[in-house]
């Protein structure tokens, strides 16, 4: 997998430079179409922000964006929902996907996501790590174990041997950000873009790398594409091109 | 012209053939899905299921949050309903538009406006807080509140059309008999428009009972003390599929027998 991306990474590379001066058929300018990309909410702004920068660098091209919870979105697709590309969360929403036999190849990982504790503007109660989330009358609110989140906090949470009386167990990761950010609760985990995305509102705290967890994004084309040269397009220009947009919203790369 | 007046006796109406068939489509619409979510549900494994605490603490909420919501629509929003129904005031249209707003609100929405109003930093949270020392957000309390937010709304116009249909000489007939404003409120006006008031109450506990998204928002999720049954299924699609479809079940068999226990008095409160 990793190979695969590599290989990508550089082919991606070498065609930027070549994209408008020799339009072979592998060629990214050569795409044309549209096709529709099913991608886990926590990468709505990310990808909104390089939809928008493959259509002008390919403008025969149209990018759909679909946004959903990981887990939702594969019930989608193997609902019959069409589309071209899935990008999801996590590794074992991907997996169900490649079980059900959606996918077309196998997925490549795309971008990496850390931890982070988010807490209200100015960081009121002075919160510096996992450790002091055990705090008595610290209103702590995590995702719940079954959604990506919630399972990932859990682990980090344990290796920091902290126990946690969570006020709530939100069903994604968005719920948890807007708790803290109308200061409902004073803490949460969340994953760094979330922090990124939510804006003034709240900062992070961040978990250093030895009890952090990190999440693989994995992204595949689906078997039922009906425009595979641009989906292959698009996916090159992810582990490629699109990068410093990913970096720029808090993502790590491949 | 002059029609003898005569107890209407049930004759079957002739059906025109146009209108059953689109009343069979519509059926069909309900009963379609009904029948898709039995179909998947894995029998075998229900008795397990519902014994489990999680579903048995799920529900256990659930009965108890609809019914405490049901209760408080009832102290609130009767006389509510009566205020719309025989007052005229300034502002009474906005204020009862405002009133019912929460049937097309979107429920989070509703959820993120009770945060603004009963959270920490809302309008009266604080004081509650620092006042009485209530929280209600991530509370049971706050889980009711979220209900009956959103359900209290059916029983206020259901009750205030019950209310307006019925016939109001009755009162002024007690009144001029000596009784008192009182006596006429719980004696006449009340008991006639008791068929609205049983829809009212089930229609707000039905909505109460399916509630989520403004529970979810301003409740959050834990179970035991906010997660009802709604909750319990949503979460439980994500990772339990068979457990989400017999909590469903468990929901419609419930709501169903309500529901059919009503039977006509929907068409007699309307």
């Amino acid at each position: 997998m990793r190979w695969r991306a590599v290989a990508a990474l550089a082919v991606a590379a070498l065609c930027s430079s070549c994209g408008t001066s020799a339009p072979a058929s592998t060629s990214p300018s050569a795409v044309n179409g549209t096709i529709t990309v099913f991608a886990a909410s926590s990468l709505t702004a990310a990808y909104t922000a390089i939809g928008k920068d493959f259509e002008k660098a390919h403008p025969a091209s149209v990018i759909k964006l679909s946004f959903g919870g990981s887990s939702t979105l594969v019930a989608q697709i193997q609902q019959g929902a069409i589309g071209d590309i899935f990008a999801s969360a996590d590794e074992p929403n991907m997996q169900k996907a490649v079980a059900a036999g959606l996918v077309a190849g196998s997925p490549s990982i795309f971008a990496h996501n850390r931890l982070e504790i988010v807490v209200g503007a100015g960081n009121p109660k002075q919160i510096t790590g996992l450790s002091d989330l055990g705090h008595a009358g610290l209103i702590v609110v995590l995702c719940a174990p079954a959604v990506p989140c919630g399972h990932y906090a859990a682990q980090a949470l344990q290796k920091a041997g902290v126990t946690v009386k969570a006020a709530s167990q939100e069903t994604d990761v968005k719920a948890v950000v807007s708790k803290v950010a109308l200061g409902e609760a004073d803490a949460g985990i969340v994953y760094v873009t979330d922090v990124k995305a939510a804006g003034a509102g709240v900062q992070g705290v961040e978990i250093p790398l030895g009890l952090n967890v990190v999440a693989d994004y994995p992204v595949a084309i689906l078997k039922d594409s009906q425009n595979a040269p641009l989906a292959k397009a698009f996916v090159s220009y992810l582990l490629g091109a699109g990068q410093p947009t990913l970096a720029r919203y808090g993502f790590t790369g491949p | 012209m002059a029609l003898p007046v005569r107890k209407p006796t049930r004759v079957r109406p002739a059906a025109p053939v146009a209108l059953l068939v689109l009343a069979g489509v519509g059926a069909a619409f309900f009963v379609i899905p009904l029948i898709g979510l039995m179909l998947r549900t894995p029998w075998a494994a229900t008795w397990d299921q519902l014994r489990s605490p999680e579903v048995l603490a799920a529900l256990r909420l659930s009965l108890l949050a609809s019914f405490s919501a049901t209760a408080i629509a009832l102290v609130f929003g009767v006389p509510l309903a009566w205020t719309f129904a025989r007052l005229t005031f300034p502002g009474r249209a906005v204020l009862r538009a405002v009133t019912v707003l929460p049937m097309v609100l979107p429920p989070v929405v509703g959820g993120v406006a009770l945060l603004l109003a009963f959270g920490r930093r809302g309008l009266l949270g604080g004081w509650l807080a620092t006042t009485f020392g209530i929280h209600l957000p991530f509370t049971t309390t706050g889980a009711i509140i979220a209900e009956t937010f959103v359900a209290m709304p059916f029983l206020v116009i259901t009750v205030e059309a019950g209310l307006r249909s019925m016939d109001t000489r009755f009162e002024d007939a007690a009144r001029t008999l000596g009784a008192s404003r009182w006596t006429v409120l719980w004696r006449v006006t009340l008991p006639l428009v008791r068929p609205s008031l049983a829809a009212g109450a089930v229609l707000c506990w039905a909505r109460a009972l399916g509630e989520f998204g403004a529970t979810i928002t301003f409740a959050g999720n834990f179970p035991g003390r906010t997660q009802t049954m709604p909750l319990a299924v949503y979460l439980a699609l994500e990772t339990n599929p068979d457990a989400a479809i017999v909590l469903s079940l468990v929901l419609l068999a419930v709501s169903l027998a309500v529901l059919i226990g009503l039977r006509d008095r929907w068409l007699g409160a309307s």
